[in-house]
């Protein structure tokens, strides 16, 4: 990082220079116009004005903020030749992404330090692009979203941003906008934000789950019979379990999470490993316990994709009882909150 | 501009997804079903229609509900398809760079062999050459169980051939790569793995046999179209599936696959 630092001091034309950090609008930052190119920060981030010399910049490098954006700056990336310059003006919001983390095979070390880009530099960016150019991007992000979500694991604004729109990102709002109402249109679904810090998200079903001739036609998995009962079974019993209750239910039902079952493999690993990845269910250290305890409660995704009204009278007709029987599960399930995006 | 998708369609696109392809006759059910379930007006024999304004709005996208003839059983097959990767790196979602690798040499056997099939010692024989990680042979095999699982490929007696959707899906790549080297029928002009070939060496076109059981159908003195030697090959007779089929496949609640894997219904030469 050290080497880094000094090949790009000797670049600058002074030992100091200006960082910009969230605030107000910015000016020119003269300094790194001369370098490379285009300056990483200024078309970004939207900063206070704040001189450093270097002795404060190193100081200020572990600062979290400034760290990773400052790690961006100096890793001196080639920037794509039709990235904005360094007179770009008006940036509102400056949100680092913080491109780590997650359970994917993405390089921790090739962040992708995104913000969010102005009003004006998407209409500047969208002035030099032909529609088809953006429609394009459109499709592949749209194709991109597909492809992550046959694995049911959340999309990440980093990935989409670093793997698909790439030297279009002066323009990803815009773009962003075209893939929902392609998603809305064309195929019914729909891009939910479970993460607002990480920008991460998962791709929902606008339409209804599909009942009789049409639940035929549809190839199922084995697995989610699986989930739904250890929803149901959360459910039922206020929202949130003992992982030994959830056990024990399925070994009644003569699923052992010990043995490797012919239909789900290694059981533990779809419940606490898989089911989790892909939201469906969390799976949460019980704090001050000894020996370690866990908990399970439902995830986003199941939050977002399954009706608690239909688990409710499903649960009905297992035990052949009147749904409204369970009185407080009943009013969990027809509050507003809970109403899954297909039903609204 | 295109006409806007109501949510049947949505339906028949989804579950389109969700299967990958589909015969024509459960297409034909999707399709009623969809427009019952989602109070479309419905118009039997107008699915070809339905599924044009489907494909409107995926042309930006690059994708396609593509109607093809297996050439397993000759019947037709709807298949949702990518075109804009027509490179195989559209599976690499799933497989591994030398999975990868095993597939295009396993598709470079069937291209160049003379009936559309790979044996499977020489798919192993293969696995042993690979330039990227080599695989062993029960991974080969494991690798090969899954391709027919994600219906990429046919397992028929130890022989391999492409499965109906991955040759609609395919197909521009196979002609990209292979070009002059892929054989292509005559009569339908799509790229023919699993054919019959004129004997004159002067001619030597090539027809599907399921395109060569219509062409011929009937005809006591079969005639290559092109050259009009004797076609000296067996007629196969046109495969027509019984239509109790049609309910037995709604009631199966499992992935459904291209007939052509239940061998005991094929009524072509013996």
């Amino acid at each position: 990082m050290l080497s880094v630092v000094l090949t790009c001091s000797k670049l600058l034309t002074a030992a100091s220079f200006r960082v910009e950090l969230s605030g107000r609008e910015r000016g020119n930052c003269s300094l790194f116009s001369d370098c490379v190119g285009e300056c990483a920060l200024c078309e970004r981030v939207h900063v206070i004005n704040t001189r450093l010399n270097k002795r404060e910049f190193e100081k200020r490098k572990k600062f979290q903020n400034n760290h990773w954006l400052l790690k961006a700056v100096m890793s001196q990336r080639k920037r794509p030749s039709n990235v904005q310059s360094s007179q770009s003006k008006g940036a509102r919001h400056s949100e680092v992404l913080l491109g780590g983390g997650g359970g994917d095979d993405d390089d921790d070390d090739e962040d992708v330090t995104f913000t969010q880009p102005s009003t004006s530099q998407v209409q500047r960016g969208l002035a030099r692009l032909t529609p088809a150019q953006v429609d394009l991007k459109t499709a592949e992000v749209v194709q991109f979203i597909f492809v992550k979500d046959q694995k049911k694991i959340p999309i990440r604004r980093a990935d989409i941003v670093k793997h698909v729109v790439k030297d279009y990102r002066n323009i990803y709002p815009e773009i962003m906008k075209s893939v929902g109402r392609t998603l809305d249109t064309v195929f019914g679904l729909m891009l939910k934000e479970v993460d607002v810090k990480n920008h991460v998200y998962i791709l929902i079903n606008k339409l209804e789950p599909p009942g009789g001739e049409l639940l035929n036609m549809t190839p199922s998995n084995p697995k989610i019979g699986l989930l739904f009962v250890i929803l149901g079974i959360i459910f039922m019993k206020g929202g949130v379990v003992k992982e030994s209750m959830v056990w024990n239910t399925l070994k009644k039902l003569r699923v052992d999470p010990g043995d490797r079952h012919e239909d789900f493999g290694d059981v533990k690993k779809v419940v606490t490993d898989e089911f989790v990845r892909q939201r469906y269910l969390e799976y949460v250290r019980i704090p001050h316990t000894e020996p370690l305890e866990f908990e399970f409660r439902w995830g986003q995704r199941a939050d977002t994709e399954v009706s608690k009204v239909k688990l409710l009278e499903f649960m009905g007709q297992l035990h052949d009882q009147d749904p409204q029987s369970w009185t407080q599960q009943y009013r969990d399930a027809t509050s507003s909150q809970t109403v899954p995006v297909s039903q609204r | 501009m295109a006409r806007p998708l109501g949510e049947s369609h949505k339906r028949f696109l989804q579950t389109m997804m969700a299967n990958g392809i589909v015969d024509g006759d459960k297409a034909r059910a999707l399709h009623r079903h969809c427009c019952e379930t989602h109070g479309a007006q419905y118009t039997p024999d107008k699915l070809d229609e339905f599924i044009e304004v489907i494909n409107a709005q995926l042309q930006p996208m690059f994708m396609q509900i593509r109607k093809g003839l297996s050439e397993e059983d000759g019947l037709q097959y709807y298949a949702l398809v990518n075109m804009a990767e027509t490179d195989v790196t559209r599976m690499s979602a799933d497989y591994a760079d030398n999975e990868l690798e095993l597939f295009r040499k396993t598709m470079d056997l069937i291209v160049d062999s003379d009936n559309g099939t790979a044996s499977s010692t020489d798919i192993l024989n293969c696995a042993d050459s690979l330039q990227t990680k080599k695989l062993k042979k029960k991974e080969t095999e494991h690798v090969l169980n899954r391709l027919v699982q994600d219906k990429w490929l046919i397992e028929k007696q130890g022989e391999y051939s492409l499965s109906t959707r991955c040759i609609m899906e395919m197909e521009p790549y196979i002609r990209r790569i292979y070009q002059d080297q892929v054989k292509v029928c005559h009569i339908c002009h799509n790229v023919a793995l699993q054919c019959q070939m004129c004997e004159n060496p002067t001619c030597g076109i090539k027809i599907h046999t399921h395109c060569v059981a219509r062409y011929f159908k009937g005809r006591t003195d079969p005639r290559c179209p092109s050259c009009e030697d004797f076609w000296p090959h067996e007629i196969p007779e046109v495969y027509r599936p019984p239509s109790s089929q049609s309910q037995s496949a709604a009631t199966e609640k499992t992935t459904p696959t291209p007939r052509a894997t239940g061998q005991s219904r094929k009524t072509r030469r013996s």
